[in-house]
């Protein structure tokens, strides 16, 4: 896909959202409402409007040729770039779905394994010491220090000897 | 001017409590690690770490979070002039002069000039920021809810006249934050809006902090490990102490500009559009038109170094005057910072210098610590920084993936923000590409909750007339200069294809 054509998807898919947007917002009154001043509805209503003219005057400006974008003929995202982009965002999809899963922990250990042994290619130490180093110190740092439990899903009944100990 | 030399010095013991030094010197550090670092900046470092802040009571995180934005405007030179390639945005300036003296094998003299000039920069601005912030913040007692609006349009039109970036998609980046703010419960009416597939976790809202994360960390680590392809080669720099004397002695080379770059820094950085980033350009330039020898600039000239560093420190402190006194942050960063105060239950503007003196006048004081104990660490610690600086992108983007992915969580506990903040992030990189700038809405998802009441309330007391904004003068000041910054760059366009014709 070349820039040119981004600009022209991206430049519909922000006039489809500002449409979401005003249509969501007329749920709510959008007009003067007595004694209470403008309805909820109002201010998203017509920020909105102003974001789908924003978006209609860049789908002007590509028809012009006006914007540096437009008349870019480059690849939006190289083959190289999509690779590297594409698995850090898929490792953090899998993250993710896998805390829902294997609480957070689990899903840390294997998210570091996997980006630093085959993304980054390092050395086992470098691997090993990253992918136990930050979990435990995310813990310490959130459970411990500030009490903020994050999800554990099915891995909780292990950490209940590490709860006797620290709480 | 008693009574602020009273409250200063106050606010400087604030500083020498040992939590808080503690803080403000962890601070400095993970600062210039963060400017140094390729890829972050302050207002990532910012936005990564502030969950982390909620362990130590605001005060101290506060000056935590400060101490990281002026140790980043420091870091940053390290990697411009050791790689060639700037650490943050506000550093670009001083590769053009810092690359060509580590090639000649000066690097040593690029670094101590850079920490000098930025210790002077900082220096300056922060004197000018105590002797302008109060009277600042006295005057802006008298806003009412039209000028708080006001000034909020003007905040934004900065970004329209002065940004630099394409108008429709500058004007898309603020409204989308502003739109984004308004998720959730309505504050007046108290009814749930914009409830998307009526998913119950946008009945929180959207915190300011995901978007942030989501944007700053999330995308920009995409951005930068998309750029970093190439191998960097780092440059030795041979530091001892005869030399350092040496260098010390080069000073007198430079002093003028880096004064000039100073003053300009802090004032640019006042300007929430602007900021430390074209100040330090502004200022090379202003260096460079100024200098005897303007040939000798780009060739490594230690001058090019200094302006450009002076300005980028000043700024940061420019852009927490109008944070401090009006409750309009000057940068992406100190929007953050703003977010952060109100989550910590303070109420940015005017009423924070009488209501929270011990917070306002213990973050001035921390300002002059930290100045100092950057200037120090950084040209103690100068190869130490360099060493890490070979550190390869791999093994920290997966751990400030994780940094993000646990403080996007922290603030709401909730899986669904961090879904939300994954959506942002590759967003943001997909907007980012077409050159989308997105610290406008950045700042907006900050400034959201509080333009739109202050807008409600006006139109609520005036009965529905617009007429309330240009009556009252401060606000009709502030709508008239924001006209005149958003007209300007338009009329500028419609006459460039006149002159091209004839």
């Amino acid at each position: 896909m070349t820039v040119r054509t981004a600009e022209l998807v991206m430049a519909i898919a922000t006039m489809l959202i500002s449409i979401a947007i005003m249509w969501k917002s007329t749920e709510l009154s959008i007009g003067w409402v007595p004694q209470k001043g403008p309805g909820s509805g109002a201010w998203p209503f017509w920020l909105s409007t102003g974001m789908l003219l924003a978006s209609a005057a860049t789908l002007v400006r590509w028809f012009l040729r006006a914007t540096p974008e437009s008349r870019s003929e480059e690849t939006y995202i190289s083959r190289t770039a999509f690779y590297v982009v594409g698995v850090s965002v898929g490792a953090i999809l899998f993250l993710l779905i896998a805390t829902n899963f294997i609480g957070i922990y689990f899903a840390l250990l294997l998210f570091l394994f996997f980006y630093l042994r085959f993304v980054g290619r390092h050395s086992w130490t470098t691997t090993l010491s990253v992918t136990i180093g930050v979990p435990v110190f995310i813990f310490c740092m959130f459970e411990w220090a500030l009490t903020i439990p994050l999800p554990k899903a099915i891995s909780e009944p292990l950490f209940y000897p590490i709860y006797d100990l620290i709480y | 001017m008693e009574s602020i030399l009273l409250s200063l010095s106050g606010g400087l013991l604030e500083a020498f409590q040992p939590l808080n030094l503690l803080m403000i010197v962890i601070g400095c550090v993970v600062g210039l690690f963060i400017g140094a670092m390729p890829g972050l900046g302050s207002v990532n470092g910012v936005a990564i770490l502030l969950p982390i802040t909620f362990l130590v009571p605001p005060n101290a995180a506060i000056m935590f979070l400060a101490a990281i934005y002026y140790g980043a405007m420091y870091g940053g030179a390290i990697s411009s002039i050791t790689l060639g390639i700037p650490g943050a945005s506000t550093a670009v300036a001083t590769v053009f002069d810092g690359r060509p003296l580590a090639i000649a094998g000066k690097a040593d003299q690029a670094l101590t000039a850079a920490a000098i000039a930025s210790f002077v920069g900082g220096t300056v601005s922060v004197v000018l920021f105590t002797l302008f912030a109060p009277p600042l913040a006295d005057f802006a007692l008298r806003f009412g809810p039209p000028e708080e609006f006001a000034l909020m349009v003007l905040a934004f039109a900065t970004f329209i006249g002065l940004g630099g970036d394409d108008i429709p998609k500058t004007i898309f980046s603020i409204l989308i934050g502003l739109v984004l703010a308004t998720i959730g419960l309505d504050i007046i009416s108290g009814r749930p809006r914009l409830i998307f597939f009526d998913i119950s976790g946008f009945m929180h809202g959207i915190n300011f902090l995901v978007l942030a994360i989501g944007i700053y960390g999330i995308g920009e680590m995409l951005w930068t490990l998309e750029q970093t392809e190439g191998n960097v080669i780092v440059h030795k720099v041979n530091m001892s102490w005869r030399a350092f004397l040496t260098n010390l002695g080069h000073v007198k080379y430079y002093i003028k500009t880096t004064i000039l770059g100073s003053i300009l820094g802090y004032f640019v950085g006042t300007l929430p559009a602007a900021g430390a980033t074209p100040a330090s350009l502004m200022s090379y330039g202003l260096a460079k038109t100024f200098s005897k020898d303007p040939e000798s600039f780009g060739k490594g000239n230690v001058a090019g170094v200094a302006a450009p560093e002076a300005a980028n420190n000043a700024a940061s402190t420019g852009s927490m005057l109008p944070m401090i006194t009006l409750g309009i942050p000057g940068s992406p960063t100190t929007a953050i910072l703003l977010g952060g105060m109100i989550i910590w239950g303070l109420r940015p503007g005017p009423l924070l210098f009488t209501e929270h003196p011990d917070f306002v006048w213990g973050l001035i004081g921390s300002l002059y610590v930290a100045n100092a104990f950057t200037v120090l660490i950084n040209l103690a610690f100068i190869p130490l920084f360099v060493r890490v600086l070979t550190m390869p992108f791999t093994v920290l983007a997966p751990i400030i993936f994780v940094l993000c992915v646990v403080g996007g969580y922290a603030p709401s506990q909730t899986m669904h923000d961090v879904w939300l903040m994954l959506l942002f992030g590759v967003a943001g990189y997909l907007l980012r590409k077409l050159n989308y700038p997105v610290a406008p809405a950045v700042l907006a998802i900050v400034l959201g909750p509080l333009a739109e009441q202050s807008f409600r309330q006006s139109l609520l007391g005036s009965q529905g007339e617009v007429w309330i904004f240009f009556e009252r003068p401060i606000s009709a000041t502030c709508i008239a200069i924001a006209a005149a910054l958003v007209l300007y760059p338009v009329l500028r366009g419609l006459r460039k294809p006149a002159k091209a014709q004839a």
